[in-house]
């Protein structure tokens, strides 16, 4: 029995045992709690929700495995949301064709690696906090697009876009591939690819790295970038989900991208995580909320559950790492 | 020395240690351990690293408990054990290497703020404080402005005001571990002297030092551990350099010179009056293929700039460096790495290698191309590259992705010569590369090996027997000006030290 966990241990890595755990108690808690909970439906309202949450977690992460943080992330989703709305506006509007859609698209993708550039320019030469990099592109790209929009939503949009935000291929929601889908391309980046392997050294220790022959500027700038670029694609995705662009949407999340990635086991320091654990963490907090739902809890109390499950989190770190320690010394 | 007079055997010793046993987890850190002090001596405890000499002053100031059994007496008291209290309070004191003091605040506040410790009512007298820190400081013979942040002063000064905190606890015994570790020769010979005086007016200190020059100029006692057991204590009169080594190590270190005359090889490295006005001035020399060129000097001698000038992470103003006859300019270290030239750091701690991260990384971050197949990093390429160079440098290691701040020193050090020969260098620069001394002869059989090899070395220390017996050529550089040159085959290792510590 022990040989067999440990095989799926050393398998699934060491830092998949909380998200993990914290996913099969999530799943068993409810199951017992609710009748409804394990059922198609719940699992259908997940997959339509945790998108959103998810990429804008997939590009708080990389920055954050620097040993920064990109607080910009909701309001460079909305800025090349309010991208895509203009060149379809430009096109006709609700008349507007594919091909509007797809200029649109790569002229917010452009704009928000634009964003990422000028954060990882800024961080990287000037050697600036990222929180107070990141804070103030945050302020900027909020006060711009109220001045664009002056305060309101932007909307009308065409027919087609309706099932990229509520759409399902064989079954399988539209916005959970593209989320699958970003979630592997990083993946692939960090576990195979020369920037993910930087990323990580210049996490721990960048002088280090730099000492080292690492280009760590070059890796800063391409960082923020992809976590940028990585924001459009959320912000097209709630477009396509509301069916409409406000500066504000999507503002609560910010923090909460924060918090998936610790509770996925990334090191609030940088330099240690990975993307899969991530993702299950995601999954975690997403169910907990549908299942309160479930049980008629209200919608606040369900964002309070998330913070207590993350405090909980991290004095059962300290208590493992603690037990370790004491079982180390004891032999 | 003064030091030695307090050496008469007879005495009843101030510390007297008897049956000291520790384990770790399985380990046994300490094995029977016996370990006396006398009253006002310089005692010097002498091991290499992980020998035990850090759990044994743990022990004797309480932060570890030993096995049942041990008997520790201290000034006629007898304990079981000691706690960390009960330490301080009779009279044992620890300077750690890492000084432990704080440097935003004043020098009087970190001489002085333990007495504050645990006293009613919380008020702060700073007079008192003051006149306690300039107290300690007079009995140590040093002034210094009590009032100035601490972090104004160097970290010679540091030391001393650790020292001076230690005797406002009214220290019976003070324990120092490796005071001298970042200190010039002036700053060590000053140390040296304070330590002096600190015994002659009553104090015992016990030194621990892996300079084992200082170590026979200081102390007139020696205690010797190796591998968790007391090898003996020893007087210091008659002790030389290589038999406390062979002590230490248990095993015979013969050092010979290894000069070799390398004077028909092609030259790999020709440096011509490079400057970098304020760091160095001047410069110019050659390496050949298979050639060691020792740079030695003080702290401070431009040495590690000029070594980062050549690896491209400094902007020399004026002159030039040719490489195999080309003329190179390297806007970063990669460019420099992408020519063949290898700079391991001085720094092993926190520019040499990533300490979190694991060995497997650690070793092939600076040649990720040869690990890469079409564009993705390959797992499998990765561990037979790693495994390769673990076996060719006998690098003593668990898992590869174990992080490489478990391994010792001299393990770690091996993994950063080899991260550096994964890069195919022509050129190795090493500053300051060893890091005890059994890890020391380690790490210079590999260099001697890769010398034979062809590879051009340039071996910067600040010791000079280390440049002397690993060199074929030694620069002396002082004040950013290479002042002489020698050829260890030729001259004494006391012509060089004489010159270079004058």
């Amino acid at each position: 029995m022990t040989t067999i966990l440990n095989r799926i241990k050393v398998a699934l890595g060491p830092d998949m045992a909380g998200p993990g755990f914290a996913l099969i108690a999530v799943l068993v808690i409810f199951s017992l709690a609710s009748p409804q909970f394990f059922s198609w439906a719940t699992f259908g309202s997940v997959a339509f929700q945790l998108p959103e949450l998810g990429l804008l977690t997939l590009a708080m992460l990389l920055p954050v495995l620097t040993g920064g943080l990109n607080l910009a992330i909701t309001f460079t989703a909305n800025l090349a949301g309010l991208t895509v709305a203009w060149v379809l506006q430009q096109n006709g509007g609700a008349d507007a064709g594919p091909f509007a859609f797809l200029l649109g698209s790569v002229l917010g993708v452009g704009v928000g690696a634009l964003s990422g550039v000028v954060m990882g320019l800024v961080i990287a030469y000037t050697r600036a906090h990222p929180i107070l990099v990141s804070l103030s592109m945050m302020i900027f790209l909020r006060g711009l697009g109220e001045f664009l929009t002056r305060g309101g939503d932007v909307s009308g949009f065409p027919a087609f876009l309706q099932p990229l935000g509520h759409g399902s291929i064989l079954g399988f929601p539209v916005p959970l591939l593209v989320f699958i889908g970003c979630v592997l391309i990083w993946h692939l980046l960090l576990t195979r690819m020369k920037l993910g392997f930087n990323t990580y050294m210049i996490g721990s220790n960048i002088e280090a790295a730099r000492y080292s022959g690492v280009n760590t500027r070059k890796v800063l700038v391409l960082v923020y970038t992809l976590s940028g670029a990585m924001c459009a694609i959320a912000g097209i995705i709630m477009l396509a989900r509301f069916n409409s662009v406000r500066v504000g949407h999507g503002e609560s999340y910010l923090l909460i991208t924060v918090l998936a990635c610790f509770l996925g086991g990334v090191n609030p320091f940088g330099g240690f995580g990975r993307v899969i654990p991530v993702a299950v963490a995601l999954v975690v907090l997403q169910l907990l909320s549908s299942g309160l739902n479930i049980l008629g809890a209200n919608q606040h109390l369900a964002t309070a559950v998330w913070g207590i499950l993350l405090i909980t989190v991290m004095i059962l770190r300290f208590a493992a790492g603690h037990f370790q320690s004491l079982k180390r010394k004891k032999g | 020395m003064t030091g030695r007079e307090s050496a008469k055997s007879g005495q009843k010793p101030l510390l007297s240690l008897r049956n000291i046993n520790m384990t770790f987890g399985g380990v046994r850190a300490l094995k029977d351990v016996s370990f006396d002090v006398l009253p006002g001596e310089v005692h010097c405890l002498a091991g290499e690293n992980g020998s035990g000499k850090s759990t044994l002053i743990k022990i004797i100031t309480g932060v570890y408990r030993p096995q049942d059994g041990a008997v520790i007496e201290f000034d006629s008291q007898t304990y079981s054990h000691m706690s960390p209290v009960t330490a301080q309070n009779s009279g044992i004191q620890v300077i750690w290497q890492d000084l432990a003091l704080f440097p935003e605040m004043t020098v009087a506040e970190n001489i002085a703020f333990q007495t504050l410790l645990g006293r009613w009512p919380r008020f702060v007298n700073y007079n008192a404080m003051r006149e306690k820190a300039v107290k300690a400081l007079a009995r140590l013979g040093v002034t210094l402005d009590v009032d100035r942040p601490l972090k104004d002063y160097a970290i010679a000064q540091r030391q001393i005001v650790a020292i001076a905190r230690a005797l406002v606890g009214e220290a019976k015994l003070v324990f120092m571990d490796e005071p001298t570790a970042s200190l010039t020769q002036s700053e060590t010979d000053h140390l040296l002297d304070i330590v002096r005086t600190l015994s002659a007016s009553g104090v015992a200190v016990v030194f621990v030092s892996h300079r084992l020059a200082e170590v026979l100029e200081i102390s007139s006692r020696l205690t010797v551990l190796r591998d968790g057991a007391l090898v003996g204590a020893y007087s210091t009169d008659g002790m030389t350099q290589s038999r406390i080594t062979e002590l230490m190590t248990g095993k015979t270190f013969d050092q010979t010179v290894r000069a070799s005359d390398v004077g028909a090889s092609p030259v790999v490295l020709e440096v011509e009056e490079l400057s970098l006005p304020g760091q160095f001035e001047d410069i110019s020399l050659t390496v050949r293929r298979g050639e060691t060129l020792g740079i030695t000097g003080l702290l401070g001698a431009g040495r590690t700039e000029l070594a980062l000038s050549l690896f491209g992470m400094l902007k020399p103003r004026s002159g030039s460096i040719k490489l195999e006859g080309k003329p190179v300019h390297f806007s970063s270290n990669r460019d420099a790495i992408a020519a063949g030239i290898a700079y391991l750091s001085e720094d092993r701690l926190s520019l040499g290698l990533i300490q979190p991260q694991s060995i497997a990384d650690n070793l092939v971050i600076a040649s990720l191309d040869k690990i890469t197949v079409s564009g993705l990093l390959s797992d499998t390429r990765k561990r037979d590259l790693v495994a390769q160079w673990i076996a060719d440098l006998g690098v003593k290691i668990g898992l590869q992705t174990d992080a490489i701040s478990t391994l010792s020193g001299g393990n770690q050090q091996r993994i950063a010569i080899a991260k550096w020969l994964a890069t195919d260098p022509r050129l190795l620069i090493l500053d300051a590369p060893t890091v005890d001394v059994g890890a020391r002869a380690g790490i210079f059989d590999i260099v001697a090996k890769l010398a034979e090899t062809g590879l051009a070395i340039i071996l910067i220390s600040d010791e000079v027997p280390e440049v002397y017996f690993n060199a074929d050529r030694v620069l002396h550089m002082a004040k950013g000006r290479i002042v002489n040159q020698f050829l260890p085959a030729d001259c004494s290792l006391a012509e060089i030290e004489a010159a270079v510590y004058a």
